[in-house]
């Protein structure tokens, strides 16, 4: 069920300022959602001031910045720093997207940093993935076949057939799509989200998959696929530059035209 | 006994340190998100135009009713729309009814596959709103003169 306030333990207070060292010339704020499972307290706003000319430019190095050198308690997923992997997805500036490709000169003013929306917050900047994991399980995302493969090749595809393939197989399961959604916010439980859907048709546009029908039975559905009402805030989003509304929009279609 | 009636509950529960149960706060979503971007909020004025223009219909009904009930409710009727409140709820049902039947023609466009590139959905939305300012003026134009 839809509710559009934050439950009475999740809403925001003030926190804590930490102050930028004396003779630091451009200074920025970062305001940074902080929540420690062991305070027992709501969730709170940081905020940290950060001089710009000791930092690198991307939000990600900020954060960095903080937790090596002023709060080493400040929780956050990174890895690859190169938007490759898609652990440091989260919602800055009031838009979904990875810290490490988000240039901290694009922010007007203050810097608000969120986990991503409307999910379970395990510490700070780090949300609960489980229930989209499971999701994404559901769709079976890999190759199903009868057909065996030729003894001695590989299932073979024409560049066309491969080419169908662009624009899905970059997705990097980051979620900023599903979390951006509003309908995956109020039907999360029972609608798949776009990042999910987008890796089923990247198997049903598969030449090599044999379970297109199987698929396309899985997900017809008045929730599971038909939750997406088309707002597109997915493909607003993406970070990769991706178009999840459209990848459902194809499905949409090869549900309307297998019934003939 | 309290029955799960959201899946989502289930991740709600955490864990401290010393390994005993907590809640965790579901994390900020309107409270944080733009959704003042052109994207989120066609489709919510989309919505919103829907449920108005149903609210419109009753008005209409009401007032073919008391056309064909008699001259009493039909002047009763005339008197509540020729009232300045009534026009202005006339004026927003026009806005209402030409906005949305302008962004359900852009839906059957995406239905059919068309115009998804970000670009084209940006471009479409602003032919909506401007063609909604558009028509509606034009229809008061056509009402009045």
């Amino acid at each position: 069920m839809a509710s559009f306030t934050l439950p009475k333990n999740s809403t925001i207070g003030t926190g804590k300022t930490h102050k930028a060292p004396a003779g630091a010339k451009k200074v920025k704020n970062f305001k940074i959602y902080r929540w420690d499972p062991d305070s027992g307290e709501n969730p709170r706003n940081d905020t940290y001031e950060i001089d710009l000319d000791q930092c690198g430019p991307m939000v990600l190095d900020a954060l960095i910045k903080i937790k090596n050198e002023v709060d080493s308690t400040l929780t956050f997923r990174r890895s690859c720093r190169e938007g490759i992997c898609g652990s440091c997805s989260m919602n800055i500036d009031g838009l979904n997207t990875l810290a490490c490709l988000k240039p901290i000169d694009e922010v007007k003013g203050d810097v608000r940093i969120n986990p991503l929306p409307h999910m379970p917050v395990v510490k700070d900047l780090v949300p609960d993935l489980s229930q989209i994991y499971a999701q994404l399980r559901s769709v079976e995302p890999w190759l199903k076949s009868d057909t065996p493969p030729p003894p001695d090749a590989e299932r073979l595809q024409s560049k066309e057939e491969r080419a169908k393939l662009d624009g899905l197989w970059e997705c990097i399961l980051c979620f900023c799509c599903s979390t951006s959604c509003p309908s995956y916010w109020w039907n999360g439980d029972r609608y798949l989200g776009p990042a999910v859907l987008l890796q089923a048709y990247r198997w049903i546009a598969d030449s090599r998959d044999e379970a297109t029908g199987e698929r396309l039975d899985n997900l017809e559905d008045p929730f599971r696929l038909y939750r997406c009402h088309t707002i597109m805030n997915c493909t607003r989003t993406c970070p990769k530059g991706l178009n999840p509304a459209q990848a459902i929009g194809e499905i949409k279609k090869l549900m309307v035209e297998r019934q003939g | 006994m309290a029955r799960i009636k959201d899946a989502r509950e289930a991740a709600m529960v955490g864990r401290r340190s010393d390994g005993t149960l907590t809640r965790r706060p579901l994390s900020p979503h309107l409270q944080v998100y733009d959704m003042m971007q052109m994207t989120s909020l066609l489709s919510i004025l989309h919505r919103i135009s829907g449920v108005a223009w149903c609210g419109g219909l009753v008005l209409l009904v009401w007032w073919l009713v008391a056309a064909g009930s008699g001259q009493g409710a039909f002047a009763t009727a005339q008197w509540v729309f020729g009232s300045f409140l009534g026009w202005v709820v006339l004026f927003g049902l026009t806005i209402a009814a030409w906005y949305h039947t302008l962004a359900g023609i852009r839906h059957l466009f995406w239905d059919a596959g068309h115009g998804f590139a970000m670009e084209d959905a940006y471009r479409s939305g602003r032919l909506v709103v401007i063609g909604t300012a558009v028509l509606t003026i034009l229809t008061w134009l056509l009402i009045l003169v």
